[in-house]
């Protein structure tokens, strides 16, 4: 545990100055497991998440990165460890995260509906959700296909809308789990443009990927994973010129490894 | 053949009469079964709507309590909630005669709902045909939504719906699935005769429909007319199914599934 504690440094919680003053962040992991059936798929994650910083869970497959960003997003409920936002109130912690899936799941709606349904669980009074939907649709560029069932969209558009969903909710946190893992370059560049409006519009990026051209792109912090391990955690631009692990040695070198 | 023979007596037991041919009973029946059904025949018309009317009042009822019913025992996980699905499933298979006696038993001037004077009315058959209904149409929702849910779940979680806000949800968007489900039951409630016959009685002009009246011509030897009865059944059920797929069909190229 010595020599992982030794290469994580944490010079990210400065790093948070801009952050609004209702904000949910930073997250703090402390010592976080999870376990499926005995087999340890996460452990002793211990990790600090802050606001204005895009971090990249980078990691081959099967790392637990995804797992990872599930307990973060509350989703899945750490078998020992805490999870600790600096806000308490759940109601409001919801509100203020959304969540991009590998796989969209869209309802079976039109493309406009599938937004409205988010906004509307959300508390959000009926004639306000339209303009909201519209300006959500614009931002994707899929204004079009409103009326559209939603599941008669390509892969990459379904892709867009779950951003757009997403982007209506005005999250300060947006997890996103290898959001363009089944896509062509085309659709991926659209996808990815989205994330940098995400990010200028302030709300922290959290990305999982094992594409690493993704993670250069995207990437202010990285936080490498292997074998449910916090291997290493650095800046982006220290992590590609110079990673400190062997198993990111290894990764970046586009070694396999198991 | 202007009308449907109303009286037991005036009838002759075609089928025990010595000189009885197979070859041309049926050809006799298929005859009269067409003419029955060109002429529009009035009492003909009664018996049809009355069998509709009963068993479409009989399959709302049952889908307005076994639409959340089912997808309620999807959603929510409960102590005993394998049980209740064995139990749903078993009872898909309820046989009718059990159910008609036991509806009869209520409302049978001795029982429970006595004082209401429901035994021997097509509301008393509404009530029969409802609870044969229910478990279908409980069962059949619970798989299609446990399985949507399967796909929505985590979606769901992350915008922050519960399980109670799910259920509208999840019912709205397996709609094309659950009119299968709805179709199963309503296909079960019009051919069913055990039920109706106990608690409805086969009035004639109150209680009788279709499946009772095939009944009791056949029983009579009018053989041509159960089996013109027959043949309106089979058409309304296959255009109530081939107008679900069609719906189905159509659904899943428009909205991709």
């Amino acid at each position: 545990m010595s020599k992982l504690a030794l290469v994580i440094d944490k010079p990210f919680e400065e790093q948070s100055k801009t952050a609004p003053h209702d904000s949910i962040l930073p997250l703090v992991l402390d010592g976080v497991c999870f376990d499926i059936n005995g087999h340890r798929l996460l452990d002793r994650i211990s990790l600090t998440l802050c606001h204005g910083v895009r971090t990249v869970l980078l990691g081959p497959n099967g790392a637990g990165k995804s797992l990872l960003l599930r307990l973060c997003h509350g989703l899945l409920q750490p078998t020992t460890g805490r999870i600790q936002w600096s806000d308490n109130d759940s109601r409001r912690l919801h509100k203020k995260q959304a969540m991009v899936f590998q796989r969209p799941v869209l309802l079976r709606r039109s493309v406009a509906a599938n937004v409205a349904y988010a906004l509307a669980v959300k508390g959000v009074s009926n004639d306000r959700r339209r303009p909201m939907v519209a300006r959500a649709l614009e931002e994707v560029g899929l204004a079009q296909l409103a009326r559209r069932p939603a599941r008669v969209l390509s892969s990459g558009e379904q892709q867009r809308l779950a951003l757009a969903r997403a982007w209506a909710l005005e999250p300060e946190v947006l997890f996103l789990d290898e959001p363009t893992a089944n896509l062509d370059p085309g659709a991926t560049r659209l996808i990815e443009e989205t994330i940098n409006a995400f990010h200028r519009q302030g709300t922290k990026i959290v990305l999982v990927t094992h594409d690493l051209g993704q993670a250069r792109r995207h990437a202010d912090e990285i936080v490498f994973l292997h074998r449910g391990r916090l291997v290493e955690r650095s800046m982006a631009a220290a992590f590609f010129k110079r990673p400190r692990s062997d198993e990111a040695k290894a990764f970046l070198a586009g070694e396999l490894l198991d | 053949m202007g009308a449907l023979p109303g009286n037991r007596e005036e009838q002759p037991l075609r089928i025990r009469h010595p000189a009885f041919r197979m070859d041309v009973m049926f050809t006799q029946s298929f005859g009269t079964a067409f003419e029955l059904i060109a002429t529009l025949d009035a009492q003909l018309f009664a018996i049809v709507g009355l069998s509709l009317q009963v068993s479409v009042i009989a399959v709302a009822v049952a889908a307005v309590i076994g639409l959340p019913l089912g997808a309620f025992v999807a959603v929510f996980d409960f102590r005993g909630r394998s049980a209740a699905i064995a139990l749903l499933n078993t009872l898909m298979g309820l046989p009718p005669v059990v159910v008609g006696l036991i509806v009869y038993l209520m409302l049978s001037r001795a029982g429970p709902l006595g004082p209401f004077g429901l035994l021997f009315t097509p509301t008393a058959m509404v009530i029969a045909q409802s609870i044969l209904v229910l478990p279908i149409i409980a069962a059949l929702t619970r798989q299609t939504v446990a399985d949507l849910y399967g796909e929505y779940t985590e979606q769901l979680q992350s915008l922050g719906v519960g399980p109670v806000r799910a259920i509208p949800t999840l019912l709205w968007d397996g709609r094309y699935s659950l009119l299968t489900a709805i179709l199963a039951g309503f296909g079960r409630a019009i051919a069913e005769v055990g039920a109706v016959l106990i608690v409805g009685g086969n009035i004639n002009h109150v209680t009788r429909v279709m499946t009772t009246t095939i009944a009791l011509e056949t029983s009579k030897g009018n053989l041509a007319i159960a089996l013109g009865l027959g043949i309106i059944l089979l058409a309304l059920a296959l255009a109530v199914n081939a107008g679900a797929l069609f719906v189905q069909g159509v659904a899943q190229r428009v909205e991709g599934g």
